[in-house]
């Protein structure tokens, strides 16, 4: 019986197979082979060849690297820190309060991320919805709050709060009350709760919901361009350049491929040092 | 035993918005007993509890611990503990850092920390290399000893538990709840037990506490309870009972409402002016041989039999449809069929006759 019910099982997920083979194994296999080409080729039958990822190397795209992971990494931080507060109120106090925060989130996510940071150009220009009243109203001269790597990250955190919000209000969610109780009547205090049991406990939440903002931050770009004007070119602007006004492949594939792989190796290592199935108590 | 309350409830009220839930609740809670309070659903028991614990402050009224007001002290910063109904175990700690959880918070070293641990693991049955082991892979009873090892690891004065055996299966609570009173009087700390479950009052505590709507409707010893209630919940409460209106008749003798009820006795403590309850326990009834007599008697008709291991109980059916339920040990089984007539007869003595209540 057992045996008929895995080969129907592996049937059952074999189109599945297929179709996730076809629209996501292999396009990433042509960004790969693209990758090992000669500069500046429209095709995939030439002997391969590194001299893309000297490049990298070479002509400093590294900083481009370095700071698309740099400000991800600062944004999933601060949205650590803001959407706990937020998270923890919809999983633990806000009961039916909740849908309205979930529906009020997910609302701001049919505008285009364009648009929204476009919004947030025009409050923040010199002279434009914010700074403009402040000038009248208050006397308040200010230059534009745009243009640098805070405003930057500010972006990344407005675009990605979803991203962060809705695992980490699961996450606690998963915290029984009753244990957090049970630590306070052992005598921790509400700091030592929070270290000795909500953290540990909410982990695949906020695991989940730091590669889900990071990996997503990592590749973004919109934020960089347009609050930030450019301040810092992060990784996958360098990538379109390529691809696009570069007109070489080879090297938009292989920051790709540079990308890809740091991004994968970190989400790899943070996911296998939380185990979930042992925070959820269910360990082999 | 010292008697000095350890605790003490005066006139202790709590409400959630128009729901009163405790009802001015007077308790002493003496150093050192095994209280048991136990009721239905709904009696107001886990409120209780919480506000013993500190989860929650009484609206009215004060609570004491030794001579101290303790009402809006939280339950970190109070000397007691509880086991919870679910345990509420660390699922993301093994078993030793579960037990050693108080004491990593009072900041004690790992090597005392541990060497405790290990002196309550062998205190309550559980093998040494549990130490290392993740514990929500326990087995029930495993789990139920572990949350109990890291409530003793805090050592607190007073050990509170809210049902912490009502998940597991009948025959290891009967053996938990004989460890737990062997660990009471091991430890000399004094527990308090909150359970529905009558059985397990009696088995382990010194003192019981029937609450009924917010109320402490008695409270005294197993004996107490179970051969002197106080009201017709309470004698009905701890367990099997035939229960009889009785008063005073125009001309003092005493009369019932019971048909076919003789009553070859007078009763003294009857009260000429209200109706009161006259308990009989089934153990105390008894069939009666042909001419055989007894203080109080009553027909009936032998309706079914049931057996309870060493006793078997019967029911008997009185002329006016009234159950009246008897138990004999299995030595003294009643030779009978059903649909036999029989006599039934039990004394004053082995009776007890439940004051008056004030209707409420």
């Amino acid at each position: 019986m057992d045996r008929i019910e895995e080969r129907h099982g592996l049937l059952n997920a074999l189109p599945m197979l297929v179709v996730m083979t076809l629209i996501f194994v292999a396009p990433l296999l042509v960004v790969a082979l693209f990758s090992v080409m000669p500069p500046k080729v429209f095709d995939v039958l030439h002997m391969p060849s590194f001299e893309n990822y000297k490049i990298f190397f070479e002509q400093g795209y590294y900083t481009s690297l370095f700071w698309s992971l740099a400000m991800a990494a600062m944004a999933t931080v601060v949205l650590f820190i803001t959407a706990y507060p937020l998270a923890y109120a919809m999983a633990k106090v806000f009961n039916k309060f909740t849908l309205v925060i979930t529906i009020a989130v997910v609302a701001s996510l049919f505008v285009s991320e364009n648009i929204r940071l476009f919004g947030w150009v025009l409050s923040l220009m010199k002279g434009g919805m914010i700074l403009g009243p402040m000038k009248t109203w208050f006397g308040v001269d200010s230059g534009a709050w745009l243009y640098n790597i805070p405003v930057t990250v500010f972006g990344l955190v407005y675009v990605y709060f979803p991203f962060m919000l809705f695992p980490l209000a699961q996450g606690i969610s998963m915290v029984p009350e009753e244990v957090r109780q049970a630590a306070g009547d052992l005598g921790a205090s509400r700091t030592r709760i929070f270290f000795e049991i909500d953290l540990p406990l909410a982990m695949p939440g906020i695991v989940v919901g730091s590669m889900l903002s990071f990996v997503l931050a990592a590749g973004a770009m919109a934020e960089s361009k347009l609050l930030g004007g450019q301040t810092v070119i992060v990784m996958a602007d360098e990538i379109e350049t390529a691809f696009t006004y570069g007109q070489n492949w080879p090297l938009g594939a292989s920051l790709a491929m540079i990308l890809i792989l740091i991004i994968g190796a970190l989400a790899f290592v943070a996911l296998s040092r939380v185990d979930l199935d042992g925070i959820m108590g269910r360990r082999k | 035993m010292d008697n000095a309350p350890v605790l003490r409830l005066e006139k202790v009220v709590k409400r959630f918005g128009d729901f009163t839930a405790l009802h001015g609740i007077d308790l002493n809670i003496r150093d050192g007993e095994f209280l048991t309070i136990v009721g239905p659903s709904g009696g107001g028991k886990t409120t209780m509890i919480r506000l013993l614990v500190g989860m929650d402050e009484p609206t009215e009224g004060n609570i004491y611990l030794r001579d101290n007001i303790i009402n809006h002290v939280p339950a970190n910063k109070r000397p007691t503990c509880m086991v919870f109904q679910s345990l509420a175990l660390f699922p993301h700690r093994t078993v030793g850092e579960n037990i050693e959880f108080p004491l990593k918070i009072r900041g004690v070293d790992p090597a005392q920390r541990k060497a405790r641990a290990r002196e309550l693991l062998d205190l309550l049955h559980l093998p040494q290399d549990y130490y290392s082991k993740n514990v929500m892979k326990c087995s029930g009873g495993e789990k139920q000893r572990v949350a109990l090892a890291r409530a003793l690891a805090f050592d607190p004065e007073i050990l509170f538990f809210d049902e912490p055996l009502s998940a597991l299966d009948y025959r290891l609570r009967k053996a938990l709840e004989k460890e737990l009173k062997d660990l009471h009087r091991q430890t000399g700390k004094t527990f308090v037990y909150i359970t529905h479950s009558l059985e397990e009052a009696m088995v382990m505590s010194d003192r019981i506490a029937i609450m009924r709507a917010g109320t402490i409707a008695q409270l005294g010893t197993a004996d107490e309870i179970y051969n002197t209630p106080n009201s017709r919940f309470v004698a009905e409460f701890m367990g099997e009972v035939n229960l009889f209106d009785l008063r005073r008749d125009g001309d003092g003798g005493v009369a019932t409402n019971m048909p076919g009820l003789t009553i070859n006795a007078d009763l003294p403590n009857l009260q000429p002016d209200c109706g009161s309850t006259l308990m009989i326990r089934p153990e105390f009834v008894r069939f009666l041989k042909p001419g055989e007599t007894a203080e109080f008697m009553l027909a009936g008709e032998l309706h079914n039999d049931f057996s309870l291991g060493s006793r078997i109980q019967y029911e008997v059916v009185s002329g006016d449809g009234t159950v009246i339920t008897v138990e004999q040990l299995r030595e003294n089984k009643f030779d009978g069929d059903y649909g036999d007539q029989v006599m039934l007869g039990w004394d004053v003595a082995h009776s007890h006759l439940i004051p008056c209540e004030q209707k409420g």
